[in-house]
């Protein structure tokens, strides 16, 4: 089960920079260990020189431990380094760590929040490198090397983001606690996709549930913000 | 230990017999009285003035909405950036020095007797620093007679069941700790399924009679009903003769219908964070009453309500499930007070489906009786629904109170199974028994050939509903209906029908807030009130700007505070309602406290001064127009307050109901079985509309958590092990955007001369109760075929194609 939400199907494919390399491998690779790799042994497992850019994330005490060729890390605390809102933070947790728990527990970050905390909800929905992903199903291990925003970093020196603006001025939202969310998944798609229609806001959001059944005004803020962009 | 008070028995009694009360204080006779004019009415149809006598202290009339700055507008949601920008602060979020983190270890059989607990290893694991056994275990019906359960431990009466809890410093080392506490069961004979349930040889849930209370959400049951085996009840309910009504009828349609039990899902789940000090026990809760989470916790432990604070700064949805502390509360309140440290448990997911809460299903066998001109003769229901192992599966609330009759006869039955307990949710019984009875009276139209509308017209003498009607008759909606049935040709088929909602005024006097101005010319008001998303702390803030004349967003909102006034627990739609005309006559009387504190220092005689658009004005023009903030400058202390407190409604004589009419346009697949929700077109009422914005988007929930209760939701149990087998989100199906149907709302102001601000509530009335049968309707319209069972699944659709269900043997 990948992590990512169902691309779009009219998001245009990212410039070749921007690209993850994720797309071209279906498995996302993140300075050489692979979720693959992680998921086939019980700590961080780690296997040959190709591997070894990805450690320079890992500090000196919590280096990997070589053993018959294999990198092992965790199960105990490793620590890592984490570029969240365009700032560098160094934290300590275990390799099974999600993104959601690194970001609300060890940074807490509380504005992305955990739903279902298995991907069928998208309430912990945050980007990496603009592509919005669940946080519950990424481990924060899998963000090493990505720039990840969350709905803190999308407003800017304290000014609300358009769509955020929009939000509050549609009523987008109830109890407020699918917002986040909500608010990256639409983000997300005005990145890609400037001018969406409204079924294009209506899948980006196909997996975002809001249990106050707010859908109507949620269309309608994103679809402002669509207007009113001078792309 | 079920919440009790005096509001929440009003509610549960309403819920059972329909009656309206309220509670009367007696010092309200005491009261010297004035005469004022109040509109009355809808605007544009049957708006005049009516006299009231109301208390001499109450501030001047509010005009009608049009006539108002900020009340009756769609201000922008007062807390919406700090949502918006992950600002907002949740039960989930909030993060204490030293603060552990508690996992319940949860029964993992549907009936047994817990033999031993054994926590040995649990307590040895590292990071773990406090285990509790559960030895009371909250929720579900309570046996008459406890005598004949002699057990140590909680008997365990569904799968799910909270056993033990385990507090540790990391969530992880929690969740791994809690697998290591050894239950050990001696396993009794389950029953999940209700009408296995309900067989004379069935697996009995409670050795004897067991009574649940109800929550200020509403939900529980009768305690004085029999019970045989699993059946609880029935509760009866008689008006005039039944049998010579029917007897007396031109027309019986008679249909047997079945819901499914719906969980609240709320995206929060229940939990709490509990700070234990000697002489504070400091809660925060995701919860619709911090008033009743105190109030459980300190009869729990014992200790006085002075000492137990609770704080609620945002919350993630309820629905109805979230009143008192719960298991969550008390046990975390137990660890943090055994482990000297703040405790946060919160449920996960699945606890969250199986343990804290559902919408009973019901069974019903409904018969109405009319006349040729479509006058009913009499209405009778006999019903069974599940709650799990607690009541409040009654369904009769629809039947009861929609429509006048000659005759009622109600028997509500509910039926112990070994499943979590019910809990009030959103207008609890009155999604199921509107589905029932909604589609009943359109099959009443169809076989008297009468238009739906006008049979409603004969029989539904409410006046607003009437102007409800009328504009749906209007609409270009309705007028695109085509009166036959199954007039399309091709295999997708459109229809369009409607059904009525109603739910009821219940005030909460526990309500009562205080407005501060500030020397500086800040405002703020308080109350213990929390906003669990409907928007009550922008209502507080519009209020103050009317009053003032200062914008909404500079004024400071207090809420979801025990330390502040009293406020209600949001149950039933009684939070504006009763709070803003508390918050209203505070704020009159700090205004005026205000004006007469700093009109010497105008040179102006206080009754001569005015507040409008931020200024101070004289009335008589004596002297030029000062700044609000100015004139705040000459208050003679720092601080100018005044609290208040809910007076009864103006009018008590007045039985007070609320509704609206739900339309919906459907596409049925005939070849598929899928039903399609295109548009709906809801028009609403809610007496003074305080920011139609906020109700409109209430209105927009209701009408999707009608459809995804009518199309999609289930839980669903194995029979064999008793297990809930969907209990998450991907596999508990909730629509989402690509079921959201275009939806119109119209609101109706109904304005009702009860109270200083004339507001009342919509969360119940919003949709929910009425878009089931409204889809029910027109799938006929659509198919030709009347669908009695939700959720109307594919299978179901096909099935009902394949067979349509025989007219029932009781007509």
């Amino acid at each position: 089960m990948s992590a990512h939400k169902t691309p779009h199907p009219s998001l245009p494919s990212p410039k070749e920079e921007d690209q993850p390399e994720e797309q071209a491998t279906g498995d996302l690779v993140r300075n050489g260990i692979t979720r693959r790799g992680f998921l086939k042994g019980a700590g961080l497992t780690a296997a040959g020189t190709a591997l070894l850019d990805g450690v320079h994330a890992f500090n000196a005490e919590a280096a990997p431990v070589a053993n018959h060729g294999v990198t092992v890390l965790g199960p105990g605390p490793v620590q890592v380094q984490l570029n969240v809102n365009g700032k560098e933070h160094s934290i300590q947790i275990e390799p099974r760590t999600t993104l959601a728990e690194a970001l609300r527990i060890q940074l807490g970050m509380t504005g992305t929040k955990i739903v279902c905390d298995r991907g069928s909800c998208s309430g912990c929905t945050v980007w990496l490198d603009k592509m919005p992903v669940n946080s519950c199903t990424v481990l924060a291990i899998d963000a090493i090397g990505h720039h990840v925003t969350t709905i803190e970093g999308l407003s800017t020196e304290g000014a609300l983001h358009p769509l955020q603006v929009a939000f509050v001025k549609h009523d987008a939202l109830q109890c407020g606690f699918c917002t986040p969310g909500m608010v990256m998944s639409c983000a997300a798609l005005l990145e890609a996709n400037p001018k969406p229609t409204e079924q294009d806001v209506r899948y980006a959001i196909a997996g975002n549930l809001c249990r106050c059944g707010t859908y109507p005004r949620i269309f309608a803020a994103t679809l402002e913000v669509a207007s009113s962009s001078k792309v | 230990m079920a919440i009790r008070t005096g509001e929440n028995s009003l509610v549960q009694g309403l819920m059972l017999d329909g009656a309206l009360s309220q509670e009367a204080p007696n010092e309200a006779a005491k009261v010297d009285k004035k005469t004022v004019k109040m509109p009355v009415g809808v605007p544009g149809y049957t708006l005049q003035d009516e006299s009231r006598e109301v208390p001499v202290t109450e501030p001047p009339v509010w005009p009608i909405n049009k006539e108002l700055k900020c009340v009756g507008q769609p201000v922008e949601r007062w807390d919406g950036a700090a949502k918006v920008s992950g600002r907002a602060r949740y039960t989930a979020d909030v993060q204490l020095p030293g603060m552990l983190y508690a996992k319940f270890v949860n029964a993992s059989v549907p009936h047994a007797k817990v033999v031993s607990v054994d926590t040995s290893a649990a307590e040895k694991y590292p990071g773990v620093k406090g285990v509790h056994v559960i030895q009371h275990v909250l929720g579900g019906a309570v046996l008459r007679d406890p005598a004949l359960e002699q057990v140590k431990y909680p008997v365990v009466r569904y799968a799910g069941q909270p056993v033990a809890a385990v507090a540790a410093v990391t969530p992880y080392a929690a969740e791994e700790a809690a697998a290591l506490v050894k239950v050990q069961y001696e396993p009794m004979p389950f029953v999940v399924d209700m009408d296995q349930a309900r067989a004379a040889n069935a697996p009995l849930v409670f050795p004897g009679a067991a009574d649940q209370a109800g929550t200020a959400g509403g939900g529980g049951g009768p305690r004085d009903v029999s019970q045989t085996g699993n059946v609880h009840g029935p509760s009866i309910k008689k008006q005039g003769d039944i049998d010579q009504s029917l007897k007396d009828s031109d027309a019986i349609v008679a249909g047997h219908y079945v819901t499914q039990v719906q969980t609240h899902s709320a995206l929060e789940t229940h939990g709490v964070v509990a700070d234990w000090k000697p002489d504070m026990l400091t809660v925060w809760a995701s919860t619709q009453g911090t008033a009743s989470v105190r109030e459980e916790l300190s009869a729990f432990f014992n200790i006085p309500a002075s000492q137990v604070r609770v704080i609620t700064e945002y919350m993630g949805g309820g629905f109805g499930a979230k009143f008192g502390a719960g298991n969550p509360g008390v046990v975390a309140a137990a660890l943090s007070k055994k482990t000297g440290a703040p405790i946060r448990l919160m449920l996960d997911r699945e606890e969250e489906h199986l343990s804290v809460g559902n919408r009973p299903s019901s069974d019903q066998l409904l018969r109405i009786g009319a006349k040729k001109d479509g006058e009913i003769t009499g209405i009778q229901l006999v019903s069974y629904g599940t709650a799990g192992c607690g009541t409040g599966a009654g369904c009769a609330g629809p039947a009861t109170n929609l429509y006048k009759y000659a005759a009622l006869h109600t028997e509500e039955n509910d039926v112990f199974i070994n499943a979590g307990p019910g809990a009030a949710m959103r207008a609890p019984g009155h999604p199921q028994g509107a589905f029932a009875l909604e589609q009943t009276i359109d099959e009443l139209a169809v076989k008297l050939n009468m238009d739906p509308i006008d049979l409603r017209d004969q029989s539904d003498p409410h006046p607003v509903r009437r102007v409800e009607r009328q504009m749906v008759r209007e609409s270009d909606l309705w007028k695109s209906r085509n009166p036959k049935a199954a007039a399309d040709t091709g295999p997708v088929k459109r229809g369009v029908g409607l059904a009525q909602s109603v739910w009821y005024r219940f005030v909460s006097m526990n309500s009562s807030a205080e407005v501060r101005v500030h020397k500086d010319g800040s405002l703020e008001v308080l109350s213990a009130v929390q906003d669990i998303g409907s928007g009550i702390k922008t209502i507080m803030a519009q209020i103050l700007s009317e009053q003032f004349g200062v914008p909404p967003a500079q004024i400071s909102v207090k809420a979801g505070d025990t330390n502040y006034p009293a406020g209600p627990n949001s149950g039933g739609s009684v939070t504006t309602l009763s709070l803003t005309p508390a918050v209203r006559d505070a704020a009159w009387q700090a205004s005026q406290k205000f004006l007469a504190d700093v009109a010497p220092a105008l040179r102006a005689q206080p009754d001569d001064l005015v507040l409008v658009e931020g200024e101070v004005r004289s009335k008589s023009g004596k002297i030029k127009p000062v700044s609000f903030r100015r004139a705040a400058g000459k208050m003679t202390t720092d601080q100018i307050a005044a609290q208040s407190k809910r007076i009864p409604d103006y009018d008590r004589s007045k039985y007070l109901t609320y509704g609206g009419v739900d339309v919906a346009e459907v596409e049925v697949d005939t070849e598929l079985g899928r039903i399609h929700v295109k548009r709906v077109l809801s028009v609403h009422d809610c007496g003074r509309p305080m920011n139609p914005s906020l109700v409109i988007s209430q209105i927009n929930g209701g009408i999707m958590q009608g459809i995804s209760f009518t199309l999609f939701e289930n839980r669903l149990l194995d029979p064999v092990y008793g297990l809930m087998v969907n209990p998450n989100l991907e596999t508990y199906k909730i629509a989402g955007s690509r079921e959201t149907p275009q939806i119109d709302v119209r609101l109706v102001e109904a304005y009702i001369g009860q109270s200083s601000t004339d507001a009342s509530g919509i969360g119940e009335a919003a949709g929910v109760v009425s878009i089931g049968a409204a889809i029910g309707n027109a799938v006929y319209n659509a198919i030709g075929v009347r669908i009695r069972r939700t959720p109307m699944t594919p299978a179901v659709v096909l099935a009902a194609l394949r067979r349509p269900p025989q007219e029932m043997e009781l007509a």
